[in-house]
């Protein structure tokens, strides 16, 4: 049981009650689409670039919590930051995920939460795929992602 | 010193189901400090000792290649395979044992008989009837043929409860529709389907039948000549033997005018750089050296089912499944998807508020076994709005504490989204 409250923590299922940034961005620049054949879930990231920066970014779909938290927070993280940085983040976050770092660093903040999945192998994807779908979107690379 | 006598004698069929269980060795294992409640046959059943030690013993002592060798071990091995080959064709009454090609399993089998016979018979404009409610590996191996030859796949559409739209099929059936391709069980809903009265209604209107027996063959007695059809594909991994092997049978005078499927060993009569003289059925469809192991452990698995009454079999399968529907019930915001008034041991799940894969991770920390996801047939994912759900399968082996574990971790699901 432990390890489930490891995974589905409170603000994990917070994001996934209530994603936030949910919905279509008419105005993106970028639309990507991500899938995990896997499990079904289905995501459409829309991302609205300005001088370098994240202006607006807003994702809809359906998937499991772990897969809806991460695009919930990862949309309220990277809202506003510089690309540069952003896909610095995306690289740490993955790391992280995959749990090739050690305990997360103090700059993934609530992003940290995501940490659970490295004790569930089948999930780790779940977690990833919002990320892949914005490293897509960042780097003008496919329009449509899977994490298989 | 006390030696058992031999049983040479046929023994009684095994009515009391409850004792098979601890044939399984797989079963008795802890997962996560629980006992596994192994809840995911219709995907992959656990193996039976007996299966195990004729595995075993067949690779053990008698490795070779068949059908070659004029050496002690090769004679054996071919003895073996030949031997299984015979047990299939009792197992589903086929006339004779050259009806019956091994392959890897149900979706090399429909694939084998698209090529082949779709290859052989589709001009474009025909038609290639299947349902809504196929495996993916009934219906891509037939839109596969059809884009080379210019075939139109066309799926009779489901009821609500997961029927086959009886009513529908008569009406896309016509003289276009050259093959028809029907689960007998649908693995994603349970649904049972008429397929006795369906592959008559395919065959007046001049259409050959093929049907995927892979969720059927471990529940119920399968007779293709009562049911007609003209191929039968199923799996051994699904029928309590190991995965990598399985079987078609096709009847003969269908499998007499279809081109080979592969071309190489075992196949051949002769070979000059010309011409090739293929070998006779059933080797004509078997290129390579086979899955002779395989073949033999699925041998062993008919064997161990042929020893159980089937109408026991049913009967405990029922039960479970009345049970488990009756105790789903109990969960708040559990939708039942597939509902079909005659169904066999599956039953597929939605938990409102929880996506499908969230539950499967729970249950497996509370030592149940469940598959999760589109169950390969995401035709019926769309056509029950859903992007997922959790299916509970039974096998000879379940019992009702199985599904009182499924239940609790279910409403651990529901305390920890609540």
């Amino acid at each position: 049981m432990n390890e489930l409250r490891e995974l589905y923590r409170e603000v994990i299922l917070d994001h996934n009650r209530e994603p936030r940034n949910f919905g279509e961005l008419a105005e993106a620049d970028h639309v990507v689409e991500g899938v995990n054949p896997l499990c079904g879930d289905k995501m459409t990231l829309y991302v609205k670039l300005r001088g370098g920066i994240i202006e607006d970014v807003r994702f809809k779909g359906s998937g499991c919590a772990i897969s809806v938290a991460s695009s919930s927070l990862m949309t309220e993280r990277v809202k506003g930051r510089p690309i540069a940085a952003t896909l610095d983040l995306v690289a740490e976050v993955h790391e992280m995920l995959t749990g090739r770092a050690d305990e997360p660093g103090e700059n993934m903040e609530k992003l940290a939460a995501l940490a659970g999945v490295r004790e569930f192998p089948s999930r780790v994807k779940c977690a990833s795929l919002a990320w892949h779908a914005l490293k897509a979107a960042l780097t003008g690379a496919d329009k449509r992602v899977s994490t298989e | 010193m006390v030696i058992a006598a031999p049983r040479t004698t046929p023994q009684a069929p095994i009515t009391d189901i409850t004792a098979l269980r601890a044939d399984f060795p797989g079963l008795r294992q802890q997962i996560h400090g629980w006992p596994l409640a192994y809840l995911d046959s219709a995907a992959s059943s656990q193996v039976p000792q007996a299966v195990l030690d004729a595995f075993v013993a067949q690779q053990a002592m008698n490795h070779a290649n068949i059908h070659r060798g004029v050496h002690e071990l090769s004679e054996r091995a071919t003895r073996a395979y030949e031997n299984a080959r015979v047990k299939v064709q009792k197992f589903l009454n086929a006339a004779e044992p050259e009806e019956i090609i091994f392959t890897r399993g149900t979706t090399e089998s429909i694939n084998l008989v698209a090529a082949s016979l779709g290859g052989a018979v589709l001009r474009p404009g025909d038609e290639v009837l299947i349902s809504w409610m196929e495996h993916h590996s009934n219906i891509v191996p037939w839109q596969l043929i059809c884009a080379r030859t210019g075939a139109r796949l066309v799926p009779t559409p489901i009821t609500n409860s997961g029927e086959l739209d009886v009513d529908a099929f008569d009406r896309l059936l016509n003289e276009r529709t050259k093959i028809v391709a029907l689960a007998h069980v649908s693995n994603a809903l349970g649904t049972v389907n008429p397929v006795k009265e369906l592959a008559a209604k395919a065959h007046a209107a001049g259409a050959l039948v093929l049907i995927d027996g892979a969720q059927a063959v471990a529940h119920r007695r399968v007779d293709v000549r009562d049911i007609d059809c003209d191929f039968y594909a199923f799996s051994g991994h699904k029928m309590y033997a190991p995965t990598g092997i399985g079987a078609l049978y096709a009847r003969r005078r269908v499998l007499e005018t279809l081109p080979p499927y592969q071309g190489g060993g075992e196949m051949i009569l002769s070979v000059t750089f010309e011409e090739t003289t293929y070998n006779a059925l059933p080797h004509k469809f078997e290129a390579g050296t086979p899955n002779i192991t395989g073949a033999v452990a699925l041998g062993a698995a008919i064997d161990y089912l042929s020893r159980v009454d089937s109408g026991a079999i049913a009967r405990h399968e029922a039960d479970l499944l009345s049970y488990a529907t009756a105790r789903l019930a109990e969960i708040e915001g559990t939708r039942v998807i597939g509902t079909a008034r005659h169904k066999g041991g599956v039953v597929s799940f939605v938990l409102e508020g929880i996506h499908a894969h969230d539950v499967g991770t729970i249950l497996n920390q509370h030592g149940v076994a469940v598959r999760t996801g589109h169950h390969c047939a995401m035709p019926v994912m769309q056509r029950f709005n859903v992007p997922a759900t959790a299916r509970a399968s039974f096998g000879v082996y379940t019992n009702r504490v199985d599904i009182d574990q499924l239940i609790h971790g279910l409403h651990k699901a529901r305390e920890i989204f609540a």
